[in-house]
């Protein structure tokens, strides 16, 4: 084999280089995402179950937005009867009303930029009295 | 080596049983057996397990419920002030950035005679009606041409007549605008944010990309009340059911002289002129 020298050291150098993000962050998981919950006072219990909200609370708010825009449905009875106003500003925000300390933790962690918010409003974080 | 016509016949026999096997044999022989199998099921019934009980939805008991709305405006009543004011709350509860120029976004806005009625040129006519300062907005018609060339359905004809955005939809290819003979729709051609000067935090901006437009106000008409620049306007502009002959806006069709926005191109505008 010729130039084998040079070669093995290149290939050394590129493999060194291109595993570099892999070995460079060993050991240093990023710390689970911890989303703060509204406390009890403000509300106990969602529009779904938990698990379902922490799986699918996507597919929620498209079925949502499309039965408010284009089908005029704005009261939502979920499933252990309480009647809610489909809104995100108006009425996920409302509990959890510190956008940075609940949406972004886990948006964050999962590197997801959803773009809810380049219309949507964010209230501003409530001052604790 | 071809296919001689005994092969054929025989592949063309079998091939036609096998298609009698398939679905369509299964339609023409026992109608509406594959019917139950391919019905979707509603969204809520996908989006809930079925242990977990059922949500449901439903309009807003308190709406105003109208068949086709429709605006009468009063051009005898409307000030410069009211339609100042109908404009100003219109702008700040939607939240209708002001930019400057050409890219600017109009929802409601005020025009001269000459531009909202070009076809009716006269120029004799009563000058207190060709110096007349017109409010004008989308016209919510009945045969909307922005809903026949939007390629994503992101505008759309509500039941109850109203031309609405589905912003979520939007691709921003404005056709819609290039459809629009009133020029009552305008795109974001930048984020509007920073040119908005007060934030109402109750109702969305918009973004990038976009086009936009006067919505009749749906969403306080879904908790039934009035569009705002209807309330501001003092009475100069009566919201309305054009479907009702009872309603209030019917009531001044008949009684005075009104006329439409370019009416000879067969959009059927909603919103009437008193003269």
């Amino acid at each position: 084999m010729y130039d084998s020298g040079k070669i093995i050291t290149g290939l050394v150098i590129f493999l060194a280089i291109f595993t570099y993000p892999l070995w460079s962050n060993m050991g240093k998981a990023a710390p689970v995402p911890k989303p703060e919950l509204p406390p009890k006072s403000v509300a106990t219990q969602c529009v779904a179950d938990t698990n379902y909200m922490r799986t699918s609370h996507m597919t929620l708010l498209n079925v949502w937005r499309d039965d408010v825009v284009r089908m005029g449905d704005r009261v939502y009875v979920s499933p252990n009867g309480k009647a809610y106003n489909m809104s995100l500003t108006n009425t996920c925000l409302e509990c959890h009303s510190d956008k940075v300390k609940f949406c972004d933790q886990c948006h964050n962690y999962l590197a997801v930029a959803p773009f809810c918010w380049d219309c949507h409003q964010v209230p501003k974080p409530k001052e604790k009295k | 080596m071809g296919v001689d016509r005994r092969k054929f016949l025989k592949l063309a026999g079998v091939s036609a049983a096998l298609g009698l096997g398939g679905a369509t044999g299964f339609q023409l022989l026992r109608p509406g057996a594959l019917d139950a199998a391919e019905r979707m099921p509603t969204p809520y019934q996908m989006v809930f397990p079925k242990e977990q009980g059922n949500a449901e939805v439903s309009p807003n008991p308190k709406r105003l419920k109208g068949r086709r709305w429709g605006m009468v405006i009063d051009m005898r009543k409307l000030t410069p002030a009211k339609a100042r004011a109908a404009i100003e709350a219109c702008d700040y509860y939607h939240n209708v950035p002001q930019i400057p120029g050409k890219q600017n976004i109009k929802w409601i806005w005020t025009a001269p005679y000459v531009n909202v009625f070009p076809e009716t040129e006269n120029p004799w006519a009563d000058p207190e009606i060709k110096n007349a300062q017109f409010i004008v907005m989308c016209n919510h018609c009945n045969n909307p041409p922005c809903v026949r060339v939007c390629p994503t359905k992101a505008t759309f004809q509500r039941e109850d007549g109203i031309v609405m955005m589905d912003m979520h939809r939007c691709i921003g290819c404005r056709f819609c605008m290039a459809g629009c003979p009133y020029g009552s729709r305008s795109f974001n051609f930048r984020d509007p944010r920073p040119f908005i000067k007060k934030e109402y935090l109750d109702y969305p901006t918009r973004t990038r990309g976009v086009v936009e437009k006067c919505t009749f106000c749906s969403e306080r008409l879904a908790v039934g009340k009035l569009p705002y620049c209807s309330e501001a306007s003092g009475g100069a502009m009566v919201f309305g059911d054009v479907d009702d002959a009872g309603s209030e806006l019917r009531q001044l069709l008949r009684k005075r002289y009104s006329i439409r926005r370019k009416p000879n191109l067969g959009t059927d505008p909603q919103v009437y002129y008193l003269v």
